[in-house]
């Protein structure tokens, strides 16, 4: 019963939470100068007022967000300018899937690898193994992914021709934008699983376990791994959102057409409800994630439950 | 070596602070100190040999004396000679005293918005998860709502009504930083503020305030250092990204990250471009990392048992 | 292989997920890289020739586009009165029209349109088709960016404008089903150069009206299945940042000479990416190639690296209105001391010629006076006359670029000639992404400001005709009634080297004034597959795709055996 009211509220929130979002994008859009038609040649002035009234952007700034809106609840997110004859409804299902296909598989990646070597590292804390890990770990975080990515296509894709360097159709080059992402998340994630692993096994209950006599890997595995995790759930949400959505370096440099390069498109070409559009699927994927990874967290850690 | 610390350390067991104590052990940690002073060296390098006359101008071009190897010197057509310790750029600019010029950027860049978006996030994530409830839901959609923001037209926006300038990168990127330190020092102190020490101070009847600022965000450091680590990389990062969409530290200046940005783009015709800047990017954020790691150890006496 | 080493010895918890992600890579490689084929090859045996073609097109509607690339998709599906010859901007190949002729004073055109010209969809091509086009284009209501190009045409600026309501008092006529008479606002000898262009394409009137009405501009008639067109080929797949497929038209009338199935677009932005696509044997034809990369191709003798005079412009905007670039003298002394040869051939690197005017020297006969050169001494001169006993008085002023590191290169090569020759300390450089580029130069607030303007017909009208008063390209509030008169003047006569004249006259007078900055004239500089036959350099570097053929040459010997893998 409590379960399902707060699960309510939060969906309550959640829907606030995205209604504020939509609104400050509407306006913040719309307050950057430049406009949609504005060309690479210049446009008659004359022109340009016929375009604002053909589309409404003459009107009160009010009646164009109520007009939106209105649209929303209708399922329609309005026309692409940057695109034309595309709605941004077809745009956003035509990215959606390569940011998914690009983000879940760089998280699983960045899981793989990170969760391993930070529970390793914790386990063979200040030793050798334990520096090099974090050293590896740290040259993930410090090469930015623009030199990472290009890196990867040479190697993989050019020298040894595993994969394709560029572009998305019947292409393997998504797998290299999923390994740069991964292996980049990855690194994130080792450092906290560590430092995590590292606070827990210094709690009273593992020393009590090793006292009595628990196998170290059982300690490690059985009592402090779910602990140890928590901050690494908590991350989750923030990383899958930043993967979807903040992938565009690699969606440049791999040619693949995600949502974060329709993004930046859309906010270069003022593109406006294209950027309104994809921000909204950005929001909501933030906000399904943190709604999760709340519960999970809860789950994994009793002691934050009780007290909600 | 706790035991040991106890030992020799009658001073620190009595009336010692937390900060003395952890210098001391700090101290004994070989690696964080060789950061320490690694990092201070680069710091002060970057903020004063500049200073000294002698350093080439870092903006200052040789069209005709491009892409030059390093330890080498050429006679530019306008009749000046230039040495390049580390090479000349595409323009014939010396990479050496551009790295120089970037790390100030970088660094405080780094510095900066790193120190911004630690104190909201901190008492953000620390009110927020110690009062809990209601309050903490509300600053918890606030923060969802913040991160779901179009970074990129924020800062558009802010750059060309103000221009593009550098203390506004800082706040933009301080601004945004903050976000995932205050999610996770609330997962921190949610999961500290039913543990013993904070029943006990509550039952002694400190105010709500102690209890978050003297006992519950110490209790948080371990994770906050460790994310600090990670933010000032993220932060010199972003500061990259921001080059590479043409926003931020304008040209002719530069930051590391636009340096290794150019040197990214040039890799296969000039590799010095991108290696110099990011061998010296890299190292800084390693020593920032083991200084983490050191002060992380020295700062939370219940982890120095082994 | 190394899975089942491991698996074996079982080396401990850490080896699982390393070894897991190993196994899906082998797994994409296995899957992925066993063909030996490259993807290059087998769209050169199936004759589909892949294109990068820069960004993603705005639209696939004529009358909406003005970008370099999407002209070039464009330029495949559908077919205008006149097309390009494959080998020279000068000549033309009759396209849907089969001949043309025009009245003494070239004022008024009639275009003979061959009787077997069709629409993909089977139905023919009328004259009464291009009559409706260039009323949808002109509409007021359709509001089409680029509809000045057929200003032309008598009364089209004021229908266009909606000053005019009648659009039968524009100057277009269908004489019947196949004479289509244009009468034109004043002589234009070029006219024909003039309808080649993308803003002069037919549309398909029973289709526009099928999705929406003659000026609904979000509709779904481009979308592929609905998409209906007169070339050589007809669009079969659009997916947005991925790829344009174009297959042939078996409706074309000259199906039989075309040589190619189909061609792939590909919209890649990344210009290193697009050549590493290249490289990785993605693409036949890259877009562009980065500047910095052109010095190995050309050390390393690639044969593959294109590099061809191309009729554009680089060059400065100045704002008059502002100080200190309201100063003539202190434009001339920004002029003089740009050393353009160094630009060339340090920072550009692509084969560009120095511009010493505006507009670039054509096949057409057209040469520019030759006034701008690098001369410091001249530069210092001027600039004292501009009342600046140094450069350091000069007040601060900026760069405006769009966000590009070619422009950022060339810029910061500037901001340093001024620096070095003049003694110019406060020149800031300032980035701006495209759209703000832009609304900062229509809105003239700034001192100078980077321009490109490549040429929409070999004429130099096309160039010097931006630079009239109010024209909405001019952007820089120069105006010199001496100027306009020339030009005005020039559109009235028919005889082409009097034309000439009056026309360096005027560019004499641009360069005199230098609200512009010339700084080198384009090129052309690309990759292309040798299996890609009959692609000749051109000027305007609008390729005829219909002739273009691909064969693999002797390679193709090779193949079999690295097939049977």
């Amino acid at each position: 019963m409590s379960t399902l009211r707060y699960i309510l509220s939060r969906f309550g929130q959640s829907i606030f939470a995205l209604l504020c979002i939509i609104t400050i994008t509407f306006f913040l859009a719309r307050l950057a100068p430049g406009g949609p038609f504005l060309d690479d040649k210049a446009v008659p002035e004359h022109l340009i007022e016929k375009m604002n009234q053909k589309y409404g952007f003459d009107k009160p700034l009010p009646v164009q967000y109520a007009l939106y809106l209105g649209s929303l609840l209708k399922g329609d997110l309005g026309p692409s300018f940057g695109n034309k004859g595309f709605s941004v409804n077809e745009i956003i299902a035509d990215g959606l899937p390569v940011s998914f296909m690009l983000g879940i598989s760089g998280l699983g990646i960045a899981l793989l690898i990170g969760i391993p070597v930070g529970v390793f590292a914790a386990a063979r804390r200040n030793t050798f193994i334990d520096y090099s890990l974090m050293s590896i770990a740290l040259l993930g975080i410090c090469l930015p992914t623009f030199v990472i990515a290009p890196l990867l296509g040479e190697i993989f894709a050019l020298k040894l021709g595993w994969f394709d360097v560029a572009m998305w159709e019947n292409s393997s080059a998504w797998f290299l934008g999923a390994l740069t992402l991964g292996l980049y998340y990855s690194a994130y994630i080792a450092r906290l699983t560590r430092g995590s692993m590292l606070d827990v096994l210094n709690q009273d209950f593992i020393r009590t376990a090793h006292a009595k006599g628990v196998s170290p890997v059982k300690v490690l595995f059985k009592h402090a791994f779910r602990g140890g995790i928590t901050p690494v759930v908590a991350y989750l949400g923030p990383a899958l959102a930043g993967l979807i959505g903040g992938s565009f370096v690699v969606e440049t440099i791999f040619g693949l057409p995600g949502l974060g390069q329709h993004f930046i498109k859309a906010a270069t070409n003022r593109d406006f409800w294209l950027i309104n559009g994809t921000v909204m699927v950005f929001a909501v994927l933030i906000l399904v994630m943190n709604f999760f990874v709340d519960i999970l967290q809860a789950w994994l850690d009793p002691r934050t439950k009780s007290k909600n | 070596m706790l035991s040991g610390q106890h030992k020799n350390g009658q001073t620190i067991e009595k009336g010692s602070s937390l900060g003395r104590d952890a210098w001391f052990r700090l101290k004994k940690n070989h690696i964080a100190m060789v950061s320490l002073w690694f990092f201070v060296g680069v710091t002060l390098i970057c903020f004063l040999l500049p200073l000294i006359p002698g350093i080439p101008n870092p903006n200052i071009t040789y069209p005709d004396l491009q892409s030059m190897p390093a330890m080498s010197s050429g006679i530019s057509v306008d009749g000046t000679e230039a040495f390049y310790l580390l090479g000349s750029d595409h323009l014939g600019r010396d990479i050496f005293s551009r790295i120089l010029f970037g790390g100030r950027v970088s660094l405080m860049v780094g510095f900066i918005a790193t120190a911004v978006s630690l104190t909201i996030g901190i008492v953000y994530g620390a009110v927020s998860g110690y009062v809990g409830g209601r309050l903490d839901a509300f600053m918890m959609r606030i923060v969802d709502i913040l991160y779901a923001l179009p970074f990129m037209i924020i800062v558009i926006i802010l750059t060309t009504y103000f221009g593009n300038n550098l203390w506004l990168l800082f706040v933009c990127i301080g601004a945004v930083e903050w976000l995932t330190m205050a999610r996770i020092v609330r997962g921190q102190v949610i999961s500290l503020k039913n543990q013993e020490f904070v029943e006990a101070a509550r039952s002694l009847g400190l105010s709500q305030w102690r209890i978050i600022f003297r006992h519950l965000i110490p209790n948080t450091i371990g994770p906050v250092i460790i994310y600090t680590t990670l933010t000032v990389p993220a932060v010199m990062r972003l500061e990259a990204i921001l080059s590479f969409l043409g926003l931020g530290v304008q040209p002719p200046d530069a930051s590391w990250g636009s340096l290794i940005k150019e040197g990214a783009d040039r890799m296969a015709s000039d590799p010095g471009l991108l290696v110099y800047p990011a061998i010296i990017f890299g190292l800084t954020l390693f020593s920032l990392n083991f200084l983490g790691d050191g002060l992380r150890d020295a700062l939370d006496p219940k982890s120095s048992k082994d | 292989m190394i899975c089942h080493r491991i698996e074996k010895t079982q080396q401990g918890y850490l080896a699982h997920p390393t070894l897991l992600a190993l196994c899906i890579a082998a797994l994409v490689f296995l899957t992925s890289g066993c063909n030996r084929e490259s993807k290059v090859d087998i769209a050169t045996r199936e004759k589909i020739l892949l294109l990068g073609n820069g960004g993603e097109p705005k639209a696939l509607d004529p009358h909406i586009v003005s970008a370099v690339g999407d002209s070039n998709i464009l330029r495949a599906i559908f077919e205008g009165l006149v097309t390009y010859h494959p080998s020279s901007d000068m000549l033309h190949e009759p396209g849907v029209a089969e001949r043309w002729e025009s009245n003494e004073d070239f004022s008024e055109w009639r275009f003979f349109l061959r009787k077997d010209a069709k629409w993909s969809n089977g139905d023919p091509v009328t004259a009464h088709d291009f009559v409706y086009s260039y009323h949808r284009i002109l509409h007021p209501e359709m509001a089409a960016p680029y509809s000045s190009m057929l200003y032309f045409l008598k009364n089209a600026e004021a229908f266009n404008r909606g000053d005019l309501a009648d659009f039968d008092q524009v100057g277009v006529k269908a004489a019947n089903d196949h004479e289509l008479v244009c009468t034109l606002k004043s002589p234009t000898p070029f006219f024909p150069d003039v309808v080649k262009h993308t803003t002069w394409l037919p549309v398909h009137q029973g289709t526009i009206e099928k999705f929406g009405g003659m000026t609904e501009e979000f509709t779904d008639w481009q979308k592929p299945g609905n998409h209906v067109s007169n070339g050589a080929y007809t669009l079969t797949e659009w997916r947005i940042n991925s790829v344009i497929k174009v297959r042939r038209n078996p409706h074309y009338w000259d199906a039989k000479t075309v040589k190619l199935n189909g061609l792939n677009f590909y919209p890649i932005d990344n210009t290193f990416t697009e050549e590493k696509a290249f490289r990785g044997d993605l693409l036949h034809y890259t877009y562009i190639i980065p500047s910095n990369l052109i010095p190995r191709y050309e050390e390393a003798n690639e044969p593959n690296l294109r590099i061809e005079t191309y009729a554009g412009s680089y060059f400065y905007r100045c704002n008059v209105n502002e100080r200190p670039t309201d100063n003539v003298d202190f434009r001339r002394a920004l002029a003089y001391s740009i050393d353009q040869e160094t630009i060339v051939k340090y920072v550009t690197m692509g084969g560009q010629q120095p511009a010493y005017g505006f507009t670039p020297p054509s096949e057409a006969g057209y040469h520019p006076p030759n006034v701008i050169s690098y001369d410091p001494e001249k530069a210092r001169e001027y600039l004292k006359k501009a009342g600046y006993e140094s450069g350091a008085n000069v007040p601060e002023f900026s760069i405006i670029l769009n966000t590009n590191e070619a422009h950022k290169s060339i810029a910061v090569a500037i901001q340093d000639m001024w620096k070095k020759e003049l003694g110019i300390e406060k020149v800031k450089i300032e980035n701006q992404e495209w759209k703000v580029y832009q609304q900062t130069i229509i809105d003239k607030k700034y001192n100078v400001a980077r321009a490109g303007w490549i040429g929409d017909y070999v004429d130099p009208t096309t160039f010097l005709g931006i630079w009239k008063t109010g024209d909405s390209n001019n952007n820089t509030g120069w105006s010199n009634a001496e100027y306009d008169r020339l030009l005005t003047e020039s559109y009235l006569l028919s005889d082409t080297d009097a034309r000439y004249q009056l026309l360096r006259d005027a560019e004499s007078i641009l360069l005199d004034e230098v609200p512009v900055l010339p700084i080198y004239w384009y090129t052309r500089t690309y990759l292309i597959h040798p299996d890609v036959k009959n692609w000749n350099p051109l000027l305007l570097d609008n390729h005829p795709y219909k002739l273009i053929d691909l064969d693999p040459g002797l390679k193709r010997t090779v193949a079999p055996e690295a097939a049977e893998q």
